[in-house]
Parts: structure tokens; C-alpha cells; sequence
């Protein structure tokens, strides 16, 4: 009895040791099981046979709906989009964000995909600034100050990745309003909070902080991870912003990129200016000058301020000297977009698709035969295939059957009037 | 080696005669493999692709890095060819570019070549090799893609001038070319190539434009750089106008492709075949052209000339050049927050 006890015991113990050094050794078909779960993969139709999840059909699907939603909010009201935009993330780094729910934990995806936030968020917003804030230990401290430069911002969160003790929403809104507070009247106060946990403790009365940002026209929205907060909610609530909980690591990264594209906004929330800035011509090559952010000759490759002749590295940025922004014609032309929106295509029926007079039933893009009806720009009536159409409204902006259109001025004003 | 033909083309008051387009001036066999030949002994290039040939015969499907899909956007604007006072015309023109997506296909199998039709009032996909279709056979010893792609221009030409001639007569001098229409295509069809699976060649786009640029198109040129970008895909140019086109000095700069504007434009198929026959891993390798300097500098929107400092709107991004009390782009009045100043008024009103 000791004996088998004994080697049941020992036998335990030396399954977990097997544990630990198979874990590095699975085969493919066991990580399978384990790691990705194949068999959620599938479903049951009608007749109770089993068959694969059509990814393709539920992709576009969703991407219908989402553009359907987007263009009924933007029909309902003029409004206007907020282009030069001052975002402050702030992580929430307290002992919630160890969990293991996100695999490997929710620190290590959030890092991932903030990095990924960042990227995007210069490349459709290039004249905004983004600062970086944690909380960590019931305190909240500021990583990086606002700044436009991506690399800097990834840098120092991949530095300070620990987590631990509490997490306090207050000291956080108190932070990021005193760093906003200073920002010029032109622009956008926007807050994103990454929430892990399930409590907040703070030294005083949540709900006037709350009003304070309300005031200040700060825009606060929460991605939380764990489950839905009545504070979080009252808070986006009352600043305008948009409040949503994260089911997995997918829904998390598409919850933090509908953030960067420009939020509607209101009229009232920034004040129309003129802005003053420069647009640097670049340097004679093999010109040698001390570049004004690293403090170190260079030679030829950069650009001059056009107001103090100091030579900068990379554009957009702001003058050390002068404090003019600086920046070049395609950083404002990457806004254009946001400004003249193409419309969404319609959606085609099986039944308009055979009685269309097309001859050949290709995409008018990509040359690609149609086998399921696709979609159709209204106002040049050309077919698309509904790859090209997602493609078209999420990255080129453009629809080539309008683009391959010459439109005389007199047949523009027949068609307005 | 090129023989004299002539392409007539007149502005009668608006609409465009193109006049017909006289087989003579195709190049016969014989000259076509003499210029290859010559190539053969100058540039490393086509030693290059020889090896990849004999590769590729030994393993079919198998990718290697210098395959390429390079998809040519040809400027065939009658506007600009009837007036271009260079020493090219339209069909000596045509007859370099034939010779050079030949070469294409010769340097490596898997190589594939899409070309699109830049008109003055549509684009259309002209030639895919990748579809296998009928061919027309040559007109005797003419080779199946000169023939197919000299008949398709010519359909494409004539589709264009009807579509023009049902407008209004345009008697613009600068008429430019539809080259925002014609990009997006090639990008569209580059994004197929992508979705099609792992092993796809390397795709370019290779614009070869003559018409100055539209003014028009800047913001719709500017998203399809700037998706080029997102996607990797360089844009390279050989301009044959008289001027610098500035939108694709910014396309190639911004997307990491070549810009060259030939200076001798009678050796046209030289400067093709040297910088823009390069697949884009061997690129790495040579050393192309550079640009001498790139203008980013912008335009004023109230005057239209180019500006050091200006002033931009902070809601619809327009750029002016002295400080103005209302925005003429989007209506918002500066510096006043008007709506706040309403709802305050509205609030105090309502308390007392």
C-alpha cells in the first residue's frame, strides 16, 4: 500500500516534470487540441452533418454591416470628422493584467496591439500626437509625453512591461486632464482607457473627477478586458465617448483599431483656427548642419525650418527652436479621405445579376469572374467583386469605375441639379 | 531600325480625328533580335534572368525571388501625342514599350505583365498574360503579343475617342490624362494577386506618362499612392512630357520606386530595359537612378502658387496663405467658438 502510495505519489510528481518538458516537445497534432481547438471550427447545418465555418461569407457580412451602421450615423447629421486629434492612452498595468485569460496574458497582448494602434493611428492621423500613461501600484504616471513620433512610444512601453498592485481610475483621469488641459483650443481631447480591472480605489470622489473631464471636453472611451463597469459606462456616458468590453484576443484588436480613424465630432468640442505651420523644403545633398534633435552633425538628408533655418530629421514634427510645425503635403493629404468619403456600394441580388446587361460578368477592378453577386457603385454602375469593395472602402478610397470617368463640368451641374 | 510611319492626329474644334494607324512601322524580326542581342553581351540583367530560366525549367512552381507581375499604365492621351513636340511619337513610342514587356517575359517564365490604358476619358485593361487566351496569330511573322496588344490599343483608342466626341468639345491646351482611374485598377488587381495564395510574384507598377498632371486628381492620386505604400508596392515612372509630372516625383519617392525622365527619348527602350527591367530583389544590387530633389513643398489654396508657411484650417485641412477671417473651403468662422457661445446664451436664457 506505502509502496503503490508512494508511486502513485512519486508517479504524479513525475508526470508534471513530463508535463513541463512535453510542453516543449508536443507534436503538431496534440497542439492541435490544446493550442487551437479545431473543432470550433466547424458547425452543424441542417441535417445534422458537419461542415466547416464559411470564413469568407461571415467576413463579409460583418463588413456590410459595419459599413451600413457607419453610413446611416454620418447621413443622420452633418458631422464633421476631428482631424487634428490629441490622444492619451492610458494602460491599465495593475495585478488584473496578469491574468491568463488573454494567452499569455493580457499585458503582453495589450502591448501587441497598442504597438500596432500606434502604427496605424500615425498613418491616418499624421498631424496628431498620441502620450502614453500607466497605472501601476493605485498611481498613475506618464510613460511619454504627447509627442508624434512613433517609435519613441513603443519604445518606452515595451521598457515598463510589469504589473502590479491596484488600479485607480481617478489618479488616471486626473493625470491625463492636466496633461490635456495645456493642449491648443484646435484640437481634439481624446482618452482611450485599456481596463483590466474589476475595482478602481481612489482618493476622492470619482464623479466630480468625472464632471472636471466633462468640462475640460475631454472624449474618454474604455476597451475593458474582464467584464462591464457601471463607472466606465457612466464616464463614457457623460464625455461622449464609447464604451466596450473585449471577448478575445481578435475582438480586442478590432475593438482598439475602430480608434483610429477620426471619431465624429461636434462643432462645439474645438474651436476652428488657423494654424500656422511650415512646409520645409529638404536639404542640399551632401549639405552638412547639426540636427536639431539628436544634437549631431549630419550630412545632407533632412529638412530645413523654413522660419529658423534649423535642420530637422524627419517631418511631421515641431521646430525645437522656433515651435513652428512642420510638416509636407502628403502628411495633410493623408486626411483628404476623411474629408471626401466614397459612398458604400450597393448590394447586388442574385436575380439583378442575371438580368444585368453586362456581357462579361467581371469585377471592373480586378478582372476577376463574379461567381456571387458582388456589389455596385451607385454612381458609375460599374460591378465590383466584394474583395475589391472592401478593399476600395478600407484602403484605397477611391472607386476606379468614377476615377475612369471623365466628368465635364456641364454634365456635373446636370447632375446636381 | 525603326521604320517611318506616321500617326496623324488633328483637333478639329473639340473632338479628336485619330486618323488610322498604319501597320508599317511594327518592327520586323529580324532588327527585334538584334537589339536583344546587343543587350545580351552589355548588361548583366539578361545573364541573370538566363540563369533563372534554366532554373525554373528544373522545378516549375517553384518561386524565386525575381519573379515579377509588373502591371505598365500606358499614357495614350491623343491630347499630348498630337501636340508633343519631342522627337517620339505615339507609335514609335509603342513600338519601344512592345519590345520591353517582350523582354519581360523572356527574362524569367513565371514573369507576368499586365498592361493598363491610361485615355483622356476611360482606362481599360489592355493585355494579362496570365489569361491564356486565343491569341490572335500574327500577321505573318509578327509574334502573338505584338499583334494582340497592337490590336487591343487600337480598339481602346477608338472606344476613347467615341466617349469623348458624345461630350462637349474640351479645348483645353494642358489636357491631362485619367491616371487616378488607370492606378487604381492596377492596385485592385495587385490586391487579387495577394489574395490568390503564398506564391505570388512580386508585383510593380510601371507608368509610363507623358500628359501633365491634373490638378483634379491630386487627392485621388494621393489615397492610391498612399495605399501603394500599405500594400509595398513601388511605383515606378518614366515621364516623355516636356515638364516634371510633381504627382509621380511624390509617387515614386513616397512608395520606394524609380522616376526617370529620359533625356534622349529615341533610345526610349535603353533606359527601359536598364532601370525598369530590374526585378525589385536585384535592385538591391544596382545602383538607379536618384532623384535630384523632391518639391513637397504646398500650394496655397487661394492662389494656387507654392508656399513656404501658410496657414491651415484646423477642420478641413486647407492651406492658405495669409491669415483669413472665415474659411472659404469648409465655412467654420476662426478663432470664435460660435455653437459655444449660442448654447451658453441658450443655457443662461433658460435660467433666468
Amino acid at each position: 500500500m506505502n509502496n503503490s502510495e508512494k508511486k502513485r505519489m512519486n508517479g504524479e510528481a513525475e508526470e508534471e516534470n513530463e508535463e513541463d518538458v512535453e510542453d516543449e516537445g508536443r507534436d503538431a497534432w496534440e497542439r492541435t487540441y490544446t493550442d487551437e481547438r479545431s473543432w470550433e471550427a466547424l458547425e452543424e447545418d441542417e441535417s445534422g452533418l458537419l461542415q466547416p465555418i464559411d470564413n469568407k461569407a461571415i467576413y463579409h457580412s460583418q463588413y456590410r454591416r459595419r459599413l451600413q451602421s457607419l453610413s446611416a450615423t454620418s447621413a443622420a447629421s452633418r458631422i464633421q470628422k476631428g482631424l487634428i486629434r490629441f490622444l492619451c492612452v492610458v494602460v491599465d498595468l495593475s495585478k488584473a493584467a496578469g491574468e491568463m485569460d488573454f494567452k499569455p496574458s493580457r499585458m503582453a497582448v495589450i502591448a501587441k496591439h497598442v504597438e500596432a494602434f500606434i502604427r496605424e493611428f500615425f498613418d491616418q492621423n499624421p498631424l496628431s500626437q498620441i502620450g502614453l500613461v500607466i497605472i501601476k501600484d493605485g498611481v498613475a504616471q506618464s510613460l511619454t509625453e504627447l509627442g508624434g513620433s512613433p517609435e519613441a512610444h513603443i519604445k518606452a512601453l515595451m521598457v515598463k512591461l510589469g504589473c502590479a498592485g491596484d488600479s485607480s481610475l481617478q489618479n488616471a483621469l486626473e493625470l491625463v486632464h492636466d496633461t490635456l488641459h495645456k493642449i491648443p483650443s484646435y484640437g481634439h481631447r481624446e482618452v482611450l482607457i485599456l481596463y483590466s480591472a474589476l475595482s478602481t480605489c481612489d482618493p476622492g470622489d470619482i464623479m466630480e473627477t468625472i464632471q472636471k473631464c466633462k468640462k475640460a471636453k475631454l472624449r474618454c472611451s474604455v476597451i475593458g478586458l474582464s467584464a462591464e463597469m457601471f463607472v466606465c459606462k457612466h464616464l463614457c456616458q457623460e464625455t461622449g465617448g464609447s464604451y466596450m468590453v473585449a471577448l478575445d484576443e481578435g475582438h480586442f484588436k478590432e475593438l482598439l483599431l475602430e480608434h483610429a480613424p477620426p471619431p465624429p465630432a461636434l462643432a462645439e468640442f474645438a474651436i476652428a483656427n488657423l494654424i500656422k505651420m511650415g512646409f520645409p523644403q529638404r536639404a542640399a545633398e551632401g549639405s552638412i548642419a547639426i540636427c536639431s534633435c539628436h544634437r549631431e552633425a549630419k550630412v545632407g538628408e533632412g529638412y530645413i525650418c523654413p522660419r529658423c533655418k534649423a535642420r530637422v530629421c524627419e517631418l511631421p514634427t515641431e521646430c525645437r527652436f522656433c515651435g513652428l510645425t512642420l510638416v509636407s503635403s502628403p502628411h495633410l493629404a493623408r486626411s483628404y479621405h476623411h474629408l471626401f468619403p466614397i459612398e458604400p456600394f450597393t448590394e447586388i441580388s442574385a436575380r439583378q445579376f442575371e438580368l444585368s446587361r453586362v456581357a462579361s460578368k467581371t469585377c471592373f477592378s480586378c478582372r476577376e469572374s463574379l461567381l456571387t453577386p458582388g456589389a455596385a457603385c451607385t454612381k458609375c454602375k460599374q460591378y465590383f467583386c466584394l474583395d475589391c469593395d472592401i478593399y476600395i472602402h478600407e484602403s484605397l478610397h477611391n472607386c476606379p469605375g468614377c476615377e475612369s470617368r471623365r466628368i465635364t463640368p456641364a454634365a456635373a451641374s446636370a447632375t446636381k441639379s | 531600325m525603326l521604320k517611318e510611319g506616321a500617326i496623324e492626329s488633328r483637333l478639329v474644334a473639340g473632338p479628336l480625328v485619330v486618323t488610322t494607324w498604319p501597320r508599317s512601322f511594327l518592327l520586323p524580326p529580324h532588327s527585334r533580335g538584334k537589339l536583344l542581342r546587343d543587350f545580351n553581351q552589355s548588361t548583366v540583367v539578361v545573364g541573370h534572368g538566363y540563369a533563372s530560366f534554366q532554373a525554373n525549367r528544373r522545378s516549375l512552381i517553384s518561386f524565386s525571388d525575381d519573379v515579377s507581375l509588373l502591371v505598365v499604365l500606358i499614357d495614350t492621351n491623343p491630347f499630348f501625342w498630337s501636340t508633343s513636340s519631342s522627337s517620339l511619337n505615339f507609335h514609335q513610342f509603342v513600338s519601344h514599350v512592345l519590345v520591353f514587356l517582350d523582354l519581360i517575359v523572356r527574362l524569367s517564365q513565371l514573369n507576368q505583365i499586365v498592361v493598363i490604358a491610361t485615355g483622356h476619358n476611360t482606362c481599360d485593361y489592355i493585355y494579362d498574360s496570365s489569361l491564356d487566351t486565343d491569341q490572335v496569330t500574327g500577321e505573318g511573322e509578327l509574334p502573338a503579343l505584338y499583334s494582340f496588344v497592337l490590336q487591343r490599343l487600337e480598339e481602346f483608342v477608338d472606344k476613347d475617342e467615341k466617349l469623348g466626341a458624345k461630350q462637349e468639345g474640351l479645348s483645353e491646351k494642358r489636357a491631362s490624362s485619367l491616371l487616378s482611374g488607370s492606378l487604381s485598377m492596377a492596385l485592385c488587381y495587385i490586391q487579387r494577386v495577394f489574395r490568390s495564395g503564398p506564391l505570388h510574384p512580386q508585383p510593380r507598377i510601371l507608368c509610363l506618362q507623358g500628359s501633365p498632371d491634373g490638378s483634379e486628381q491630386y487627392v485621388s492620386i494621393m489615397n492610391a499612392i498612399f495605399s501603394a505604400q500599405r500594400s509595398m508596392v513601388p511605383i515606378d515612372c518614366c515621364y516623355v512630357g516636356s515638364h516634371n509630372s510633381a504627382f509621380l516625383q511624390q509617387a515614386s519617392y513616397i512608395t520606394g520606386g524609380v522616376y526617370v525622365k529620359p533625356q534622349h527619348l529615341e533610345g526610349l527602350y535603353q533606359y527601359l530595359a536598364t532601370v525598369f527591367a530590374v526585378d525589385l530583389h536585384s535592385r538591391s544590387f544596382l545602383q538607379l537612378p536618384r532623384p535630384a530633389g523632391v518639391d513637397f513643398r504646398a500650394s496655397c489654396f487661394c492662389h494656387k502658387t507654392t508656399i513656404d508657411m501658410g496657414y491651415v484650417c484646423s477642420v478641413c485641412l486647407s492651406i492658405f496663405c495669409k491669415h483669413h477671417d472665415k474659411c472659404s473651403t469648409c465655412g467654420s468662422v476662426f478663432g470664435k467658438a460660435q455653437l459655444d457661445a449660442a448654447s451658453d446664451r441658450k443655457r443662461k436664457a433658460s435660467e433666468s
